[in-house]
């Protein structure tokens, strides 16, 4: 038994931490949080130069044809740094699914241009409130209907979006952002470092994703592989707050003493400890299940889904009371990751819908 | 990252369930295999014994001291395998998970090459004497006194919550023999026998109404010098090891009641429906799984550390903490359930043969036992963590100075 990253994969780790800590200070997830831009380009263009957009595409559309194992160390890195880019939506959502469903045409037209990061796709499910339901319809290959929110909406070139067909059957669509019929606003949101919008489609061309993508089980083996990505990127974001509170208590004092030596405060540190290493044992597990294609893939995914969120949430709002008052103010960094705990657990569905699925899975199983 | 063992661990696995098939019964529940009297005790015996001549006792100690000279990796294969099997594997796990490392470390050779083997076989049966009616969680503070005379100690006092005290042959037990130093500098650690007149041992009647624990009382107890574990004054960082090897011993079979609590939800119906539709059930199960599953897997993730020639360290203490409050929330969460009738503790009516209420009951016991809830997160915290010590009122005191609450 082998339960740890490779020696290659942990050195892919090493870089990204390296060059994310040089390039993504928080000064500038600050700087797009604090602005009306919804990402920063420059940072894009670099992680576009590092090839990480093309790490997990077949090297016969232009990617490297790594596995997920090294997406999954690369995640952790994105998620510890906040890094302010559509990562997520173009590479766990887009190219996913036109890796899954593409047909060769669509592939040799989207792969390679999202491998060299000429294209930025996202993945619109949601259509308001509540849990994604489909309304939206394609006519004669035509879009119409409202998406909300779209991830990164507001600046992908294109998007995988889910729609009535003229049979009545939910499917997925390609869809040019900025081609006609699309109009498209930024939203706002809790987490403006990573930006959400409403897309209106109306008539918009549509491209059905392959030969049709109908059941809801393939949907979800799209979000699945998402879900143990993104919680890669949420214990990475885990374990920066906890060391942005651990030094934080360890150099103020109170009552004549470091925070960080009063019981009340080192229990949370603990209880933080606890629920990062519970997500990062189900994230690894997630993995080993996602490289493999494993058949418990949905249940390792849900579990590694559930647990992160738990804990980016938990860690995130400790954080923040653990720095007392300065811990509210907008000037300190703890404000970030609590945003960012938000963002991520709404993508792909909430915790309530994840433990839904965690139930059923499990049950299935046992 | 995979899960294949490597062959020759596969090889192992292979002969360990070939053995067992043939010397032991597989389990058909989640189901506990009661750990208390006398009868117990000879089933389990005969167990050790059997498992001993095999070659299959006490795997990672030398061949020399009765163990198989193989690595704690044989001994996580063994254990996956063995609880798959009706046994009473367990039963000795405090005087060989924690006193054997003890012996191993600080025994002369002699009495390691004697006492090891039959501690192995279940021969001889031991009980670690630390905690006293005021040293719990501060168990430096222990007053048990041990008085050099002659070639022998002479021990006076009284231990608390010795597991298996009744049935022991020998104890590893920590005293005080200067108590005019530093209360960390003046401990000595030594065996002991337990079958002398100096040695009295009374059943601590629990809340939940079983009687695992004991009281011992020490009346001029003698114990000779070659049974002194280590340097005299030395016997803090003894306990220390003793003290961690307890962690990594129970990290691995802590309850955390989830199996259990899994088989309940797939098979209770309650009002003419399966409770497995209940909405807040599922919410409690996908929580409580997602707990246990990354306690699996964290075992997994620690394993691999070992594998590598790294130590498992401080974070056995999160296996303990997290199952110990798991195990006794499941349990509160199973009563409600059951409603009115949750109440009532009676094989006939409860599901899983009470298996839910006795938990309630014994599960606050769990969360004191080997390290409170509170000494685990002050574990993480500090050795982990590295955050600083509470500050002591008693530093840099003599023992015998210090403030007590019995005065």
């Amino acid at each position: 038994m082998n339960f740890e990253f490779s020696e290659e994969q942990l050195f892919i780790r090493d870089q990204a931490r390296n060059f994310l800590s040089q390039e993504c200070k928080l000064s500038v997830v600050r700087s797009v949080l604090d602005s009306d831009t919804s990402f920063d380009r420059k940072l894009w263009q670099k992680v576009v130069g590092l090839s990480w957009t093309a790490m997990a595409i077949p090297e016969s559309y232009g990617g490297l044809g790594l596995g997920y194992l090294e997406l999954c160390v690369i995640a952790e890195e994105l998620g510890r740094s906040l890094a302010p880019i559509p990562f997520s939506s173009s590479v766990y959502l887009a190219t996913e699914a036109l890796k899954s469903w593409g047909n060769e045409e669509q592939k040799q037209n989207y792969l390679p241009k999202l491998a060299a990061g000429e294209l930025i796709g996202t993945l619109a499910l949601s259509e308001g409130l509540g849990a994604p339901t489909v309304a939206a319809q394609v006519h004669d290959g035509a879009l119409s209907g409202t998406k909300l929110p779209v991830p990164d909406g507001d600046v992908a070139n294109f998007a995988v979006v889910s729609a009535l067909g003229d049979t009545g059957a939910v499917g997925l669509y390609l869809v040019d952002l900025e081609g006609t019929g699309v109009e498209r606003e930024t939203l706002s949101s809790m987490d403006p470092s990573r930006s959400q919008a409403r897309v209106i489609f109306d008539g918009a061309p549509a491209q059905l994703l392959g030969g049709g993508v109908s059941s809801a089980d393939e949907l979800a083996q799209l979000l699945d592989r998402a879900a143990v990505l993104l919680a890669f990127e949420q214990i990475g974001g885990c374990q920066s707050a906890m060391d942005m509170g651990i030094a934080y208590t360890r150099e103020r004092y109170a009552f004549g003493r470091p925070v960080a030596s009063f019981q009340a405060i080192k229990h949370k540190f603990a209880d933080m400890y606890v629920a990062l290493e519970l997500a990062r044992s189900n994230a690894y597990y997630g993995a080993c299940a996602l490289s493999s294609d494993a058949p418990d893939l949905p249940l390792a995914a849900a579990t590694a889904r559930v647990s992160a969120t738990d804990a980016y949430y938990m860690i995130s709002k400790e954080n923040i009371q653990a720095h007392g008052g300065m811990g509210f103010t907008w000037e300190f960094d703890c404000h970030l990751h609590y945003r960012r705990a938000q963002l991520l657990s709404g993508l792909i569905g909430t915790q309530i819908q994840w433990k839904e699925h965690l139930a059923t899975r499990l049950l299935k199983a046992a | 990252m995979d899960f294949q063992d490597t062959p020759e661990l596969a090889d192992f696995r292979q002969q360990v369930r070939t053995w067992l098939d043939a010397n032991a019964t597989r389990r058909t529940d989640n189901g506990h295999i009661g750990m208390e009297g006398e009868q117990a005790n000879h089933e389990a015996k005969d167990w050790y014994k059997k498992k001993a001549e095999a070659g299959f006792a006490c795997l990672t100690w030398p061949k020399e001291y009765g163990g198989a000279g193989l690595t704690s990796l044989h001994e996580v294969v063994w254990t996956q395998e063995v609880e798959n099997f009706k046994t009473r594997d367990a039963q000795f796990i405090i005087g060989i998970g924690n006193c054997g490392p003890a012996i191993l470390h600080f025994a002369n050779e002699e009495a390691k090459r004697e006492l090891l083997p039959r501690m192995a076989s279940a021969e001889d049966v031991w009980c670690q004497l630390f905690s006293e009616p005021n040293a719990g969680s501060d168990v430096a503070g222990l007053r048990t006194r041990a008085e050099l005379d002659g070639d022998n100690w002479k021990i006076n006092g009284q231990k608390i919550w010795t597991s298996g005290a009744q049935y022991s042959d020998y104890g590893v037990v920590l005293t005080r023999t200067d108590p005019t130093i530093s209360k960390y500098r003046g401990l000595t650690l030594f065996m002991i026998d337990m079958r002398q007149s100096g040695v009295e041992v009374r059943p601590i009647k629990q809340m939940d109404g079983g009687q695992h624990f004991n009281e011992v009382f020490f009346h001029d107890a003698i114990v000779p010098d070659s049974f002194r574990l280590g340097e005299i004054g030395g016997g803090w960082n003894g306990a220390l090891t003793i003290l961690m090897s307890e962690r990594l011993a129970i990290s691995g079979i802590q309850p955390t009641g989830f199996p259990q609590f899994l088989d309940l939800v797939t098979t209770l119906e309650l009002n003419g429906k399966p409770i497995a539709e209940d909405p807040i059930v599922r919410d409690r199960l996908a929580a409580w799984y997602s707990q246990w599953a990354g306690l699996q897997s964290t075992n997994k993730r620690m394993l691999t550390a070992v594998a590598k020639g790294g130590i498992a360290g401080a974070e056995a203490s999160l296996g303990k903490l997290v199952g110990a409050v798991m195990n006794q929330e499941i349990a509160n969460f199973v009563c409600q359930i059951l409603g009115p009738a949750g109440v009532i503790q009676d094989d006939t009516i409860s599901p899983a043969h009470a298996h839910f209420q006795q938990t309630v009951l014994f599960s606050p016991g769990v969360r004191l036992a080997g390290g409170t809830d509170e000494v685990m997160r002050n574990i993480i915290a500090e050795q982990v963590l590295g955050l600083p010590q509470e500050p002591r009122a008693d530093k840099g005191m003599a023992f015998q100075d210090i403030p007590t609450s019995s005065g």
